[in-house]
């Protein structure tokens, strides 16, 4: 008794409640539902308590405590506006994406009308508008602001991070039009300098206060405590957390994690990336510290097709194809050794060409002083750990083959995975309870990590037991 | 009016240190009657903005004589777009590629990355300090 605490995760297809005993630092019980987002939020919760309350007794403390995380509704739905793409339009989606937020479009220079009119289509939870270094280019973001502020509904929320200078001129241009419009500062300061930690804050901010509101799962604070953050956000904690430990609890250093969903696969990397071979040159906008990027074609559900086409370039089994079609008919999830198989190399398909995307390559260029070298993106290949998330991975039959797919490949040298990790699994599918525990307990939630996101061996090939 | 023909940032880029090209620039583009900002060498390509933008610069005449000034001006116009020197003068200078023998296809290559003047080595100062005076003169009355 109040020692429990319960994290809930609002997901588009499930709600998922994770029961954790504080004191004795246990995983008590996990339970899913199908999400009921569509009519009301809070039906499906309950449903999942009481569920949970044959094993895990849940009195109105620990009601009141739970938090949660959502990706329902579609997720926090972000629209980028900026100036130049690889500058601080590309600034302002790695804040969004550090956010958590699903990002549904990406606009650079002075918008159209038609451009507008898409936008206003999209109808996205939140405008994220940049552009300009700091005493650099107004007249973009002044453009846009006008632009933006002439729109009817569609956009509504709109946080500015782009060039102070013109901010005077952009609160001017949205005065009297209802729109909810929050100033941060740039996420691109000055030129070579990222800085998407205020803005990466504020959208957290709206998402809690306003965005959970107009989707209809801030019902379910009748209930619990609140929901706090969205799902790829309390992910992206636990990966920091685990990397970087809490105030004396070491962590375990720089770490890559893959989460393979339904319909994407994200990929965390907590690490600085700076090139680890001599004479290699950085080049491009700097890398965040705390990386997320999200590839909205590969999933084990929603698009089985891309990956179905990228695993058929490699060798494939026999009848894949078939395997495949008779999968995806019930419902994806695998069933007798062919399918299975089949899962398994979709999977690692889907780990793979997220990784080889999310990573850093190196490139040659002959100059007359002899070849130079130069490096965009992370250098990865000296990262100690690489975490499996998410149900495809988490309840593979060979998570550590599944891991595999993230780890530096010969044949593609220039491609900066890592040369030789340590293979975690999130076995019980709790990091994103762990995220949110993150908030308020950091050092236990860090022991509890140590204690369910257990090593992989690549002979392992037991779905029971918890190690540790 | 001011006592000048107009402000110049002057420097090599990246970590070039071949320094002698620059002065001479410099020299002669303040002899000519230009405010010079001179940056000198190894200059990175931040610091060329951030003194066109104190200085509200017209040009820019960036010198480069190791080969590497492609990877160094990379996405150099857009920098400048961002920080609001859109309408700056681009010229660059010097050793600019590999194909040293074939000036022609530098030139193309810096201009679509968007500098105004490219330079074959051993060009006459004088040469560009004309086309700037042109080049400004131009866009000045384009202004008016």
């Amino acid at each position: 008794m109040g020692n429990t605490r319960l994290f809930v995760d609002f997901g588009s297809t499930f709600t998922k409640v994770v029961a954790l005993d504080l004191e004795a630092e246990e995983l008590l019980a996990r339970v899913q539902v199908p999400s009921t987002v569509d009519h009301d939020v809070t039906v499906g919760l309950e449903e999942a308590f009481e569920i949970l309350s044959q094993t895990v007794h849940i009195g109105d403390a620990e009601r009141h405590q739970t938090v949660a995380c959502s990706s329902a509704a579609g997720g926090l739905r972000v629209i980028c506006v900026g100036l130049v793409p690889e500058y601080t339009t590309e600034a302002g989606r790695r804040a969004a994406l550090g956010a958590g937020a699903k990002i549904v479009g990406s606009y650079s220079f002075e918008l159209s009308e038609s451009e507008l009119r898409e936008i206003q289509e999209a109808a996205p939870d939140i405008v994220l508008l940049t552009g300009g270094t700091d005493g650099g280019n107004k007249k973009v973001i002044a453009h846009n602001a006008a632009m933006l502020a002439k729109a009817g509904f569609g956009v509504t929320n709109v946080i500015v991070a782009g060039n102070k200078s013109a901010y005077d001129e952009v609160e001017a241009l949205f005065a009297g039009t209802g729109k909810n419009v929050i100033f941060t500062s740039n996420v691109m300061p000055e030129i070579g300098v990222l800085e998407v930690g205020a803005a990466n804050e504020k959208i957290r901010e709206l998402f809690i206060a306003r965005i959970t509101e107009a989707k209809g799962i801030s019902r379910v604070r009748s209930m619990i405590a609140d929901v706090i953050m969205p799902t790829p956000a309390a992910v992206l904690e636990a990966a920091k957390l685990l990397a970087d430990g809490a105030p004396g609890h070491p962590g375990v250093g720089e770490l890559l994690m893959v989460d393979v969903g339904g319909a994407t696969t994200d990929v965390y990397s907590v690490a600085k990336g700076a090139p680890t071979a001599g004479n290699v040159r950085f080049v491009g906008l700097p890398e965040p510290y705390a990386k997320r990027t999200v590839e909205g074609d590969l999933g084990l559900f929603h698009n089985l097709d891309t990956l179905t086409q990228i695993a058929a370039t490699e060798n494939v089994p026999e009848g894949f194809e078939e395997v495949v079609d008779a999968m995806a008919r019930t419902n994806s999830v695998p069933s007798g050794d062919d399918q299975d198989a089949c899962h398994l190399l979709l999977t690692r398909v889907a780990v793979r060409s997220a990784v080889n995307r999310h990573v850093g390559s190196l490139k040659t260029i002959s100059t007359p002083n002899g070849d130079a070298t130069v490096q965009r993106g992370k250098d990865l290949t000296e990262v100690q750990w690489v975490i499996g998330a998410g149900g495809p991975i988490s309840f593979s039959a060979d998570p550590a083959q599944v891991l595999e797919g993230a780890v530096f490949e010969v044949e593609l040298p220039l491609l900066l995975k890592p040369k030789a990790p340590q293979m975690l699994l999130d076995r019980h599918y709790i990091l994103f309870a762990l995220g949110l525990l993150a908030q308020s307990e950091p050092a236990k939630a860090l022991r509890l990590m140590q204690k369910y996101v257990v090593p992989l061996h690549s002979q392992d090939r037991q779905l029971s037991g918890v190690s540790g | 009016m001011e006592d000048h023909l107009g402000c110049v940032i002057t420097g090599t880029i990246g970590v070039d240190a071949h320094v002698i090209g620059t002065k001479v620039i410099s020299r002669a583009l303040r002899e000519a009657g230009f405010k010079v900002v001179e940056l000198g060498a190894q200059t990175p390509a931040e610091e060329f903005i951030m003194a066109a933008q104190e200085t509200a610069a017209d040009a820019m005449m960036i010198s480069s004589l190791y080969g590497m000034a492609e990877l160094d001006l990379e996405g150099f116009r857009d920098k400048c777009t961002e920080a609001g020197l859109e309408d700056i003068l681009l010229y660059v200078g010097g050793i600019l590629g590999v194909s040293r023998r074939n000036f022609a296809d530098d030139e193309a290559k810096f201009k679509r990355m968007g500098f105004d003047r490219v330079y074959a080595p051993e060009t006459d100062i004088r040469e560009g300090i004309e086309d700037l005076k042109a080049d400004l003169a131009r866009r000045r009355a384009g202004r008016s």
